[in-house]
């Protein structure tokens, strides 16, 4: 136990509006002791980056229903190499079929959350990954 | 509405139910510490006339009648069934197209548009902006080339067509306008709608693009424009149901939803509009959730309360201005991706709740639409869910059925108060354009507190939480071509190679002279899609002219 809280970006890449699962999941994050920030709705991945890097965070939750995650998620990953901000953890959420879930993480997001995912499993995820708050 | 001395029998019976229904739950306790609807509203064992006792004869009425409780026609169903409507749109128009006669074919009898996001938010499908989103969530249309496409060979005059349109809703119904006159339509033979509700876009499904007075204006352009010309059109639905996907109770569902209602109302009667002359075309557009009779009473309570504010807020005199008149969509945001068969079933209940609760017209949603846009085959099992329930069941053989269930008539008036008191608030708070963030406080805090109870178990949700088990993913799910933002952008080359871009120039030039003045754009929309100014173009214009709404972040 660092003490120090987990920093997370919770972000809406594209034009997709739905961001009822980001809010809720920014908000149990924030109940479990992590500090996060919310982008808000249409970020560019650039922006994500952008973002990601001035509010020096450990996680980026990415969250996109609108099919174009396999464009979208993976240039944020790009965006962050770029960068050398490799080490930062990306993960996934919103309507991702099955087939595209393999090439995703072979792009470099960690982990993909379907609907149906418990707020519980991506915290302890977070914490087993980044550690403990 | 019922004699005292009846009243004061019930109240004897009913307190030796009490204590003999006291010494059962002493001994067996309830299967829960409390009942209660998902809006929070406390169940009781069992309702009786008393429990109604306090609502006015004149609150239920007949059939047709106001305040409309029982439904907005005399004999409901039993003239006509309901429209059924189901939502369809992927890829490009020429896919889209082929679904659309699919299920003409297969029964359905109005058109349902969905429109992808580059196309809700105003952007050309070669935009940047665009990339990877072209033809995903819907149709993606750049100009009336695609609407052509869209509708070829379907006729626009024996078809009623709803379009799922907000910001730019204007330029799509220009578009509309156009091919009906290439097929030789006439514009005052057109039925359908145009969703164009903006506030809810603010509050809860976000492809906004214009501030919101500038879309104010765009939407009040529409109304008036429509009175004159397209007179069978409905000019706005006025949405609730995003509002609930976005996680609200059904209580703030009425609510927040008919204050945006008021708001559109006194925006038309500031613009100069008589009321009269613009209500009758006011359309509503409910979510159809979980929580059978509470759904139920919700459309009851909804035509109601619409009623009440439409004569006493607003002095309207003609009946079919008092009439709230809406389209129903099953709730997406409770189906699962586990065990999507289940959904069928989820879906049928909802769908019965709204028919039972009178609705006009009504989309089932698809079992698979947690895994993907749905299937042929998941799409005609949801259309024909609509078709068991119509033609199979006697649901519809007599009028507002549960009218006069002593639990039915109790919610009814309580969510009918509920809401009444959330309106009031947002009157307080100068209406609902300025009471955008308190609603989307409310709505956040709803949603998080469901997924709270589905994680802690409050709330069953069969497959999620209680009775999971291993399976493997439906393989025949619909996948959107990834070609198709290359094919569209394509097009676009070619349409801009071959029209007349002088002319589409002075066009475009005229909507950004008359947006900066108080005229009505409408026409000049009309002419410019009908020479193939494209959507991001004249959107381009606008942005220009009103500048882009930026989003305030609550959670």
């Amino acid at each position: 136990m660092s003490g120090k809280p987990i920093r997370v970006l919770v972000a809406k890449p594209g034009l997709d509006g739905h961001d009822r699962g980001a809010k809720v999941i920014a908000q149990a994050l924030r109940d479990a002791g992590m500090e996060v920030i919310y982008t808000g709705l249409r970020q560019t991945p650039d922006q994500i980056v952008g973002a990601a890097l001035q509010e020096d965070v450990a996680v980026v939750a990415l969250s996109c229903l609108s099919g174009a995650h396999m464009h979208l998620f993976p240039a944020v990953v790009e965006g962050l190499r770029k960068q050398n901000a490799d080490d930062i953890l990306v993960l996934g959420g919103g309507i991702i079929p099955d087939e595209d879930i393999p090439e995703l993480k072979s792009k470099g997001i960690a982990e993909i959350f379907t609907p149906g995912t418990s707020t519980q499993t991506i915290i302890e995820y977070i914490e087993g990954k980044v550690g403990k708050a | 509405m019922f004699e005292k001395d009846v009243l004061e029998s019930i109240k004897e019976q009913r307190q030796k139910y009490n204590i003999k229904l006291e010494k059962l739950t002493a001994k067996r306790p309830e299967r829960q510490p409390e009942f209660v609807t998902d809006s929070g509203i406390a169940i009781n064992t069992v309702y009786t006339p008393e429990d109604i006792a306090g609502q006015k004869p004149d609150d239920l009425g007949f059939p047709g009648e106001y305040p409309y409780t029982r439904g907005v026609q005399p004999n409901m169903y039993r003239g006509r069934l309901w429209t059924m409507r189901q939502y369809a749109g992927f890829g490009t128009a020429e896919e889209t197209n082929k679904r659309f006669r699919y299920l003409l074919e297969q029964g359905q009898t109005g058109l349902s548009v969905a429109f992808d996001l580059p196309t809700q938010i105003g952007y050309d499908s070669d935009d940047p902006l665009s990339m990877g989103e072209v033809g995903k969530v819907g149709v993606a249309i750049d100009s009336l080339l695609d609407m052509e496409t869209l509708f070829d060979q379907i006729p626009l005059d024996k078809v009623s067509t709803s379009m799922t349109i907000n910001s730019p809703a204007a330029i799509l119904l220009a578009m509309y306008i156009a091919v009906a006159e290439k097929q030789g339509v006439k514009q005052e033979q057109l039925k359908g709608t145009i969703q164009n509700d903006i506030l809810k876009e603010y509050v809860a499904r976000g492809t906004y693009i214009f501030p919101p007075e500038h879309s104010m204006r765009l939407i009040t352009d529409i109304f008036a424009y429509c009175a004159k010309n397209v007179p069978s059109w409905n000019t706005i639905s006025i949405s609730g149901y995003h509002i609930r996907e976005a996680g609200s109770t059904a209580v703030q569902e009425v609510a927040f939803t008919l204050a945006d209602g008021i708001a559109y109302v006194q925006a038309a009667i500031d613009a100069g509009l008589n009321v009269d002359d613009f209500a009758p075309r006011l359309s509503f557009f409910f979510n159809a959730h979980l929580n059978f009779f509470e759904e139920i009473a919700k459309f009851r309570a909804a035509r109601r309360l619409w009623a009440k504010i439409m004569k006493e807020r607003f002095g309207a005199q003609n009946a079919k201005s008092l009439m709230l008149r809406f389209h129903t969509q099953t709730a997406g945001c409770t189906l699962t991706a586990q065990q999507p068969d289940v959904n069928i079933m989820r879906v049928a209940y909802q769908a019965l709740s709204a028919v039972l609760g009178g609705t006009q017209s009504l989309h089932t949603n698809s079992r698979d639409e947690a895994l993907a846009l749905p299937s042929d085959s998941s799409v005609l099992i949801a259309l024909r869910t609509q078709q068991v329930i119509g033609y199979e069941i006697g649901a519809a053989d007599t009028v507002d059925p549960l009218g006069g269930s002593y639990f039915v008539e109790n919610l009814t008036n309580e969510i009918e108060q509920k809401a009444y008191e959330y309106i009031k608030k947002i009157d307080d708070l100068g209406g609902a354009p300025k009471a955008i963030e308190f609603m989307q406080k409310e709505i956040h805090t709803s949603a998080y507190k469901y997924q709270k109870d589905i994680e802690n178990g409050t709330k069953v949700v069969i497959g999620v939480n209680k009775f999971q088990m291993q399976e493997d993913r439906p393989k025949d799910l619909l996948k959107v071509d990834p070609l198709v933002g290359q094919r569209q952008a394509d097009k676009l080359v070619k349409l801009r190679a071959e029209r007349d871009n002088e002319k589409v120039q002075k066009l475009l030039n005229d909507i950004k002279g008359v947006a900066a003045t108080g005229e009505n754009l409408m026409p000049y929309f009309i002419e410019a899609v009908k020479n193939y100014a494209t959507l991001g173009e004249i959107c381009g214009v606008l942005r220009g002219v009103f500048g882009e709404y930026q989003q305030q972040i609550v959670f």
